[in-house]
């Protein structure tokens, strides 16, 4: 036979608790105005007495109420001792008369039920007591939480002076619960105090050891909201519920030993949960939770819902090297190799030679599904040092700014060529066709006519065969890939030594082709020479001052032909199987109207484009992208653009590629990613009057109380450009210090150093 | 111009003659001078504002850094909203020296100047904040959950909670904000006077608190050395930019002929001077229906507002969980504040100082369960409330005639401490509504 109370600010009832649900019993709310004695912040029922009742009001009341009373009024006590609301009372859980609460005020006081009065006044000291609970064990012991963090540890016999104190938490500490050390705890350990549970507004649910001398945090469960009521689950050692008084209005069963996961959880609330309560002392099964959404609940265990039953017990990572650990069920791990298992490890649960991964022996105390995960490695071959290379390669070698559009190009088609990627190089030739100004092709194209005369002037592929051919190589190289790498470096060093005297002999393209790129390099030069038409790459954000590089001025390209064109290894050229069906480009059509504006061909490079970045060569996209620039920009959407942006930059900081990711992000056109450049750009200084690093943001140093950065000429404070002699270390304004050394030779501090500026 | 010393008098404006005379403790008053002097370097200017906060340096400390969180660190809103929201509050009280403050920032901060006409030149999505903007000024037991449910409501021009909590954040701040200058009667001297150029004030230079040179300078030869010395105080970038933005806008203006604008930017056609000037505007353009008032919070029975208990919703429990949840790291800011608040030591016994705060909050409707209000008449003078209630409800130099402090016997160096709290009791209060009809729309 359960009865349960209910009490807030209107509502004031005990429930019995029936097979077919709650059932009022009584409803303490009476008069026909009730005073504020009945608003209550907290209630209690006492563990020995059924008929005995404590509340805390919120004006301050402490309030006791005696069912047994006969009249309609149970009120038996009033105490008005404190001066703010109350926020918790607490009977005693073995003397029948003692009553404990803690208030507003930063007061607890004790009542002995017999008397008018308290008994003794505890004074916190430390703003307002938020929870007080009388230790289980300890007869004489009680715990107290506060606003500002604290929790303090009272003798009862001694109230002028708190026993211990330690801070909890920061921002309020709401409540906190002892242990109730069940017979089979005590075998374990003989506890003096034993464990006390807090749960504070910083979203976190603590375990403090208090056996000890110095109290020991040893579990920490982060909750996503506050914590409003924390309470240990009967019979279950390591098991607590908890609820919050914000935005969350579950409540949480956890394991205090697998904090990352509640144990389990119940959602039946609409709103915050105010209140929650075990049915019993001994029964861990029901749990019953009151709400401001006007229910109470009468929670189940079984009922409860187990996250940990929705969570995913696979997990897998990249290593620094390229080699892949991959840990999932045994279960799902026997299955047979399969054939790909290439250099695969496995790294059975609780292998002691790998000490790194930490294996969980299983506990049956514990319910929590037991998971043993198998893990595995795979790792790459030694000595090849994955597939990455040409990543790293081609990101520091191509150009994608600084000079004419199709000497970029033409580069980085030739870099392309060089790492062995036929696909990429080819793209690049074509983009350089495709975009080159009007101004020539007409006349490139006939000179291509003339030279060539059949169509596959450009050496162009059927996406799809290609990429089935980039497979194949792909395949390959992965057994040799170290191997042919290095052949194709020799092979650039012998093109470059023989490069003088009989470079074209390795041209693999044929003598049409060799000539329409001679020409075409011819054509450009001669163009750039009249008509700059690139422009300057624009700059990413309006410029205070002159701080950027300018790109540096185009080289006469007559050097650029001299550059080894190709790596003549053999495996490359078995992978361009020349095209015969449909030619991406449609060379005829060039033929016909040779001044088709660049714009037609705008769909067909922005779904190459798509297809690189879909391919995972988001590189590819990027520079093209940005070598293009404002050819393109315009037709593939910013998000798009961005997100390439964003997942080239990830991977050249993986690579650790810093200048060239930061030249990606300077070239970018996203606003999005131009503010990347400012992002963390903090310099730390040394303040100049005490040698002492400046701790603060602002212009005065904490220490000497001084400006740090001023002026030696006009005494004021520099927040821009600062320049200062490496001599002396005076300086300023970049303007003054530049003026005054036009008409002095000495600093202008008046140290007498000479200073120089260049 | 050149004259200053180590400590830092205040040689401008009155109040500062006020803020010398207060009897400081050496070390709270060096403190004091540290804060200004490191606001000074920042932003090239002292307002009057954190002057008269000056006197109680903790405090000021945390105001100044919630103040710059809110407006210039991170943030959903984009910068030039921020400052547009706290004009649109400050003109709910005709705060003409919050309205020009945040004009001139707004400009610096790129915004369209053609906004600053007034509230219909603005887009659609910070017009529809005014409504919740007024309820909040004057009556923010009215802010309901259909309000915050009509401004989240999806669409072209919704908010997302997160933008939305900062806009509700600088409401209450300014509009609290806007008390605080009425009652230290800084919005007299709220249209910037030819002494400050560049927003630094004449008689303080800041070589010499750099060089710790406390010797003091020649005063200026004449005007014709002024000139050069006033360019070069600020550092190369932020004048060129001004000028760029100010030509920029008289561009604008000139294209789109927009004749009141026209008129008043080229009577300021010298970029040098002062550009707060040119949009000290009368603050009645960013506000609608300007009758809307305090009125009475009384329980009378047609209209039966509930009391807002605060055992119910309290900053402590409810309103930070929230506000830092939505806005991160807000909370800690504001929870600094009224600690500190609350912590200034007060000559009086802490009961004035809770009737006061109690008192405050009874105006706005927010009643405490554990608190005997008959205490309010008793230690409060019937002066001291006429002076709260104004300074509180009407903060508006326009209409109200300028606090008759004189009516409460009052200390003038205790006056800041009573402006202080009833600022800090009205932030609390807005956003406790604010914060609640939040809740309520996420509940639902």
């Amino acid at each position: 036979m359960f009865q349960v109370v209910v009490a807030g600010r209107n509502i004031f009832k005990i429930y019995g608790l029936e097979e077919e649900g709650f059932v009022e019993r009584l409803n303490l709310r009476v008069g026909r105005k009730p005073s504020l004695n009945f608003s209550c912040a907290d209630v209690m029922w006492h563990q020995m007495d059924e008929n005995l009742l404590a509340t805390a009001a919120t004006n301050g009341a402490v309030v006791t109420w005696n069912l047994a009373r006969s009249c309609r009024n149970k009120q038996e006590q009033l105490f008005t001792e404190h001066k703010r609301t109350v926020n918790k009372v607490c009977f005693h859980p073995t003397e029948v008369n003692m009553l404990l609460s803690g208030s507003q005020d930063g007061f607890m006081k004790c009542f002995d039920l017999r008397k008018k009065e308290s008994v003794s006044t505890f004074s916190g000291q430390s703003e307002s007591v938020r929870d007080v609970q009388f230790s289980i064990k300890d007869y004489f012991t009680f715990a107290a939480s506060f606003e500002n963090g604290n929790v303090q540890l009272w003798d009862i016999r001694r109230p002028d002076r708190y026993e211990r104190m330690f801070t909890a938490h920061t921002g309020p500490v709401f409540c906190c619960d002892w242990h109730p050390e069940d017979s089979t705890f005590h075998m374990h350990k003989v506890l003096h105090r034993g464990w006390l549970a807090t749960g504070g507004r910083d979203k976190m649910v603590k375990v403090w050891d208090m056996s000890t001398n110095r109290v020991k945090e040893i579990y920490c469960v982060q909750t996503i909201a506050s914590v409003a009521r924390v309470k240990w689950r009967p019979e279950r050692r390591y098991h607590l519920a908890t609820c919050s008084m914000m935005v969350d209005h579950n409540i949480y069963v956890w394991d205090v030993r697998r904090p990352f996961i509640p144990f389990a959880t119940f959602e039946e609330h609409k709103d915050v949960t105010t209140g929650i309560v075990w049915r019993n002392q001994h029964d861990p099964y029901y749990l019953l939770s009151g709400s401001k959404d006007s229910t109470l609940y009468q929670h189940m265990f079984k009922d409860a819902s187990r996250p940990v039953d929705r969570a995913n017990p696979e997990g897998l990572c990249f290593g620094l090297f390229g080699d892949l650990a991959f840990a999932a069920k045994e279960s799902l791990m026997t299955a047979p190799q399969s054939v790909g298992d290439v250099g695969r490890k496995t790294y059975p649960g609780g292998d002691r030679r790998y000490p790194i991964f930490f294996f969980k022996k299983p506990d049956v105390t514990e319910q929590f599904a037991q998971v043993s995960s198998a893990l595995s490695v795979f790792e790459s071959e030694a000595g090849s040092s994955v597939g990455m290379d040409w990543f790293i390669n081609t990101a520091k070698s191509y150009l994608l700014s600084g000079k004419p559009f199709a000497e970029l190009c033409e580069h980085n088609a030739q870099v392309a060529k060089k790492l062995n990627r036929p696909q990429e190089s080819t793209t690049w030739t074509m983009l350089r066709i495709m975009f080159s100004e009007p101004a020539n092709p007409s006349l490139s194209t006939n000179h291509n006519l003339n030279k060539s005369g059949n169509l596959p002037l450009v050496n162009s592929f059927s996406m799809k065969e290609m990429s089935a051919a980039l497979n194949e190589r792909n395949k390959e190289n992965r057994q040799d890939n170290l191997h042919s790498l290095e052949t194709n470096l020799n092979n650039n060093d012998e093109n470059e030594e023989t490069e003088g005297s009989e470079g074209q002999a390795e041209y693999l393209f044929g003598d049409a082709e060799l000539d329409d790129d001679d020409l075409y390099s011819m054509e450009h030069d001669n163009q750039a020479a009249e008509e700059p038409e690139y422009l300057l790459p624009q700059e990413a954000f309006p410029l205070r001052h002159e701080i950027m590089d300018h790109p540096s001025a185009p080289e006469p390209v007559q050097e650029k032909p001299e550059s080894p064109h190709v790596s003549g290894s053999e495996t490359e050229s078995t992978c361009l199987t020349p095209m015969e069906s449909i030619n991406l480009i449609s060379v005829s059509q060039l033929l016909f109207s040779p001044h088709l504006p660049p714009k037609f061909f705008c769909p067909i490079v922005k779904e190459m484009l798509c297809y690189y970045a879909e391919q995972g060569d988001v590189q590819m996209a990027v520079s093209v992208l940005i070598v293009l620039g404002d050819r393109i920009r315009k037709e593939i959407d910013e998000l798009t653009q961005e997100h390439w942006y964003m997942s080239y930059i990830d991977l050249l900081q993986r690579f650790e590629l810093w200048n060239v990711s930061n030249e990606v992000i300077k070239l970018s056109t996203c606003g999005a990613i131009m503010c990347l450049n400012q992002a963390s750009t903090t310099l730390h200084i040394n303040c100049s009057n005490c040698k002492r690093p400046m701790s603060n943001k602002g212009w005065i140093c904490d220490r000497c109380h001084q400006c740090a950065s001023v002026c030696a000429v006009c005494h004021h404070v520099v927040k821009g450009l600062f320049v200062w002699c490496q001599g002396c270390s005076h300086g300023g304004h970049l303007e003054h210090v530049m003026e005054w050394l036009k008409q002095s030779k000495h600093c202008p501090a008046g140290c007498g150093h000479l200073c120089e500026y260049t | 111009m050149i004259i200053c010393t180590k400590n830092m008098d205040y040689r401008f404006g009155t109040q500062c003659q006020f803020v010398q005379n207060q009897v400081m403790v050496n070390s709270e008053k060096d403190r004091a001078s540290l804060l200004c002097m490191k606001a000074l370097a920042n932003r090239g200017r002292l307002d009057s504002v954190s002057q008269q906060m000056a006197s109680h340096p903790q405090y000021l400390e945390s105001f100044l850094r919630t103040q710059h969180y809110i407006l210039y660190m991170d943030g959903p809103l984009p910068l030039h909203y921020r400052h547009y929201i706290a004009i649109m509050a400050a003109a709910r009280h005709h705060c003409r020296y919050l309205v020009s403050l945040h004009s001139a920032q707004f400009l610096r901060v790129d915004g369209d100047p053609l906004w600053l006409q007034g509230l219909e030149a603005a887009p659609p999505r910070l017009r529809h904040l005014d409504h919740i903007n007024k309820v909040l000024a004057h009556q923010p037991w009215l802010t309901a959950r259909s309000h915050i449910q009509a401004l989240l409501k999806t669409g072209e021009q919704c908010w997302s909670l997160a933008e939305l909590v900062q806009a509700v954040v600088l409401l209450a701040h300014c509009h609290s904000l806007c008390s605080f200058v009425f009652g230290s009667g800084s919005d007299s001297d709220s249209i910037p006077t030819p002494r400050v150029h560049h927003g630094t004030p004449p008689g303080y230079c800041l070589c010499d608190a750099a060089n710790g040179n406390t010797a003091l300078l020649p005063p200026p030869a004449g005007p014709t050395e002024k000139a050069p010395r006033r360019r070069s105080l600020d550092s190369s970038c932020e004048v060129a930019y001004l000028r760029e933005q100010i030509q920029k806008s008289q561009e604008e203006i000139k294209e789109r002929k927009a004749d009141r604008l026209h008129s008043q930017t080229l009577s300021h056609a010298d970029v040098e001077e002062e550009d707060e000037a040119m949009f000290s505007a009368d603050p009645s353009r960013f506000v609608t229906d300007p009758e809307f008032g305090y009125q009475e919070f009384a329980r009378r029975e047609e209209d039966h507002f509930q009391v807002f208990r605060v055992q119910d919703y309290s900053w402590e429990d409810h309103g930070f969980s929230l506000v830092n949840r939505l806005y991160s790291d807000i909370g800690h800011l504001l929870d600094e504040r009224f600690r500190n608040v609350a912590s200034l030591p007060f000559p009086h016994s802490p009961d004035l100082k809770r009737a006061i705060w109690n008192y405050i909050h009874c105006i706005y409707g927010i009643r405490y369960d554990d608190y005997d209000y008959g205490e309010v008449n008793r230690l409060l003078e019937r002066g001291l409330k006429l002076y709260i209630k104004a300074v509180a409800c009407y903060p508006d130099s326009s209409k109200t005639p300028l606090c008759p402090l004189s009516w409460a016997h009052i200390k003038a160096s205790e006056k800041v401490h009573v402006n202080l709290l009833v600022m800090e009791a009205r932030l609390q209060a807005e956003l406790l509504y604010a914060l609640r009809a939040i809740t309520q729309y996420m509940i639902a």
